[in-house]
């Protein structure tokens, strides 16, 4: 076993090695971080994987990838050019190395020359653009399309070289293909196969039942060194939260995503199960449309932010698996986060300060709220009508249908719930909810300033002036924007004691940014 | 026996009305359901252009009615098109669910129904003794619990606890017949549980209400043993209720597991159809709805057929 471990990690030519700042230098970084804890990633093994969701009406094609299970394999199967490394920064993947014009308008991705595909072809260029253009255009159903808007045009240049041309600059660009979407396939007649099971990555599929299950085996020809370690993974569809934390207690699977958190104290009485938790950027927030009485005046909004006790959402609502908001969107595990800024906390005197200051001697209003908008959303409204009495305001909660929550609730009424899965980079962040353009801006905020800076950053190249822009983003966000924001909801899953992480892991989303596949091993 | 056999035709046209009758509710119903396929797929991340694009893509850009007609035209002929959200024909989506699902009621059905038959005679035969009396009290209290909780309290004892049975019904072209009767060994358990009172309350019931007639009274006169009186003189002409009430489980067993379906992860039509609701796959929805509208409609034909068979005086027109 040791020896075939060795060979694998020599395998890939030293030109991975010496392409250094590429993927390959990272995980020989992480390798040295862990053998301290002599827990150095071993080959072998089968992971079986019980899994919330999928679908019967899941299939390869990457425009339609729609949960957790396809989103998955897309990473065990295929690979992107660029992935998040544990750190949260952007690394080449099928790249080996990228760089931009000064004003970030021209983007350059050089490719590895030594990556292949499953059937032992080399990728290539024009692998790359139908790729990617398979997500672009009127004809495509893409969920990515939007985002790839930017782009004015690609082009292969010769065998190794796609250059992308963007309507503006974007210095955040490269974390775009980090995306689960923009996976690459073979290129054939200048469109891609949406269905071929042909990938770069470390796995092939050995057998797929769409909502049910599917089978991955190691391909012994890997070109990524030091990642792919389990022999076989399975994932399994299992729906109903008990089920899954049985199948785990029963060794029927070595990992679950999503246990239920008001029974996860009986999964630890387990010896064999560990809890697994990261600090993601799935955050819940409670918009406030800045257009509408009496929201419209920033006193108001400032009242309502103090007359919430987060710490008891954390604790009675996410059973203490989250962390407080600070009413701006920006988690504690992204780059830029601004750790400076003074905490919002529940203060009933400051908020009958604001109140007064807004010139209102109490406050009437009404939060809609349903549990489609996160899994305990309307005990937390209740738990904040409560604390808002104490300072003095009338919070009336109103419970809607689950069902047409997104397209009857949200966006149409001024104060309701709702939550966000996380973004790789304030820009992404801030363009998708909070920019004055923005199709999904659920406050209507439209703060000049924050839109300039919006602009301003990104374009900018220098790390040290962005971290000041997007630090003074956070704070308009948290003093003037119309989102009240109480708490970032932890990814939980359990797993079996014989699985094992990297010391640090990308939290950005669940399981390691839903990479583990390649990323972890058995013990 | 030819009213019988106008009987069966007469059933059959009705059915077949039924069913036509029901692909049309089912239709509307999806109809009336908010959003359609392409906003259930592409989610949050919708855009007017996106939407357009998918809808066109899929036909679904038609009026309604001619999406119906069209669906109409090319089942009658047996062609029930592809799936629109995997693009797999939906008979081939159907073949390994269905298979799985009948598997499944044939196991709980096959030892089900001759327990139940059984535990009726014997508490017929010995009415209102100690036996009877548990047997009930098992039985009602079974049926009394939802389904999915006998089904925890079956994975919390005999698989959690115990270690004898495996949580997951998983089930593959791999696993050989021994193997999938193991495994799925729990879902019908619960069936078996769920559906053996009402089977085995109603036999008691109906052989109990036939021998009260003269004729049983008359036998016992002769000196004609108890159980044989039970068997050969009292279950002939207590068939029919018996019958029919094992056809409503028996159909129950096929179109009614969903619950159970989803505690053990057994890959069953009733989670193809969830799925295909949930994402307004109308050729899927259709397809399943009417395989579960047919079952309930021939289980029930085969059981009018059957007690007109079990009973002489229906047999002959008068």
């Amino acid at each position: 076993m040791m020896l075939k471990t060795t060979t694998a990690l020599a395998a890939p030519t030293r030109r991975g090695f010496l392409a250094g700042a590429a993927a390959g230098g990272m995980a020989l970084g992480l390798g040295l971080n862990t053998r301290a804890r002599a827990a150095e990633p071993k080959k072998g093994g089968t992971l079986r994987v019980g899994y919330t969701q999928g679908s019967t009406s899941d299939s390869l094609d990457p425009a339609t990838y729609a949960n957790d299970f396809m989103f998955a394999t897309s990473y065990a199967v295929f690979s992107t050019l660029v992935e998040i490394a544990p750190d949260g920064t952007a690394q080449p993947d099928l790249a080996e190395s990228y760089e931009a014009t000064p004003d970030a308008h021209v983007w350059t991705f050089r490719l590895r020359d030594d990556a292949t595909f499953s059937d032992g072809k080399r990728v290539a260029a024009a692998d790359v653009v139908s790729s990617i253009r398979h997500h672009m255009g009127p004809e495509s159903k893409s969920g990515i399309k939007p985002l790839l808007a930017q782009i004015k045009d690609i082009r292969a240049d010769g065998d190794n070289v796609v250059i992308f041309e963007l309507e503006d600059g974007n210095a955040d660009f490269p974390f775009i293909f980090n995306d689960y979407h923009l996976t690459i396939r073979q290129d054939k007649d200048g469109a891609i196969d949406p269905e071929s099971r042909i990938g770069t990555g470390g796995y092939v599929i050995e057998a797929f039942e769409p909502g049910v299950r599917i089978e991955l085996k190691r391909r012994d020809d890997y070109w990524k060194a030091g990642r792919a370690h389990f022999d076989k993974v399975v994932l399994l569809k299992v729906g109903d939260p008990a089920a899954r934390m049985n199948a785990l207690m029963t060794g029927e699977v070595d990992l679950i995503d999503r246990p239920d958190l008001k029974t996860i104290h009986l999964l630890k009485r387990n010896r064999n199960v560990k809890i697994h938790t990261q600090n993601g950027t799935l955050h819940y927030t409670m918009p406030m449309q800045v257009t509408a009485a009496p929201f419209e005046d920033v006193n108001v909004r400032l009242a309502l932010k103090h007359a919430i006790d987060r710490e008891a959402i954390v604790q009675k609502v996410l059973k203490g698996f989250g962390t407080v908001g600070n009413d701006h969107p920006i988690a504690s595990s992204m780059p830029y986060y601004n750790a400076e800024l003074e905490q919002h906390s529940y203060d009933p005197d400051k908020a009958k300060h604001y109140l007064s200051k807004s010139g209102l001697s109490s406050l009437d209003v009404t939060l809609y709220t349903a549990d489609a908008a996160f899994n305990g959303a309307v005990d937390a409204s209740v738990l904040f009508s409560e604390a808002a009495k104490g300072a003095g305001m009338n919070l009336k909660v109103s419970r809607e249908p689950d069902d047409g929550y997104w397209s009857n609730v949200w966006l149409q009424k001024p104060f309701c719930c709702s939550y966000w899965g996380g973004r790789p980079t304030p820009d992404l962040m801030f363009s998708a909810g909070y920019a004055a353009t923005a199709d999904w801006n659920d406050t209507s905020w439209k703060n000049e300033r924050f839109n300039q800076l919006l602009a301003e950053g990104r374009s900018q190249l220098d790390q040290g002036l962005r971290a000041e822009i997007y630090g003074e983003m956070q704070q308009l966000c948290q003093t003037d924007g119309g989102a009240l924001i109480p708490a970032f909801g932890q990814y939980v899953s359990a797993m079996s004691t014989k699985v094992q992480t990297p010391e640090q892991v990308s939290e950005m989303w669940d399981l390691d940014s839903t990479r583990f596949i390649e990323r972890w091993w058995m013990a | 026996m030819p009213p019988l056999m106008k009987l069966i035709f007469s059933r059959l046209a009705l059915g077949a009305v039924t069913l036509l009758a029901v692909s049309a509710l089912m239709f509307v119903g999806i109809e009336l359901l908010p959003g359609d396929l392409a906003q259930q797929i592409l989610g949050q991340s919708a855009t007017p252009q996106t939407l357009a694009a998918f809808r066109a893509d899929l036909g679904l850009d038609q009026p309604a009615h001619l999406r119906y007609l069209d669906w109409l035209a090319a089942a009658a002929q047996g062609d029930f098109g592809n799936s629109m959200a995997s693009r797999r024909p939906v008979a081939d989506l159907l073949s390994t669910r269905l298979a799985n699902t009948m598997f499944l009621a044939c196991y709980a059905a096959v030892i089900a129904v001759p327990v139940a038959i059984l535990l009726g005679l014997l508490s017929a035969l010995w009415r209102n003794s100690l036996f009877d009396r548990s047997v009930n009290v098992g039985a009602l209290g079974a049926i009394s619990m939802p389904e999915f909780f006998v089904a925890y309290l079956l994975v919390l004892f005999l698989s959690t606890r115990l270690g004898w049975f495996p949580t997951l019904a998983r089930i593959d072209e791999a696993a050989s017949f021994g193997d999938a009767l193991y495994r799925s060994f729990l879902p019908a358990l619960t069936l078996i549980l769920v559906v053996i009172a009402h089977m085995m309350r109603m036999t008691r019931a109906a052989v109990i209400n036939v021998l009260a007639a003269p004729y049983i009274e008359m036998a016992q006169l002769k000196g004609v043993p108890r159980w044989r009186v039970i068997v050969k003189h009292a279950l002939p002409n207590a068939l029919a209720p018996i019958i029919n009430v094992v056809a409503l489980n028996l159909a129950y067993l096929i179109v009614g597991v969903v619950v159970v379906e989803v505690v053990f992860s057994y890959p069953g039509l009733g989670q193809l159809l969830v799925d295909a609701v949930a994402s307004r796959d109308f050729p899927v929805v259709q397809a399943v709805g009417l395989f579960f509208a047919g079952t309930y409609i021939t289980l029930n034909v085969l059981a009018d057929i059957l007690s007109i068979l079990s009973n002489p005086r229906l047999r002959h027109a008068r």
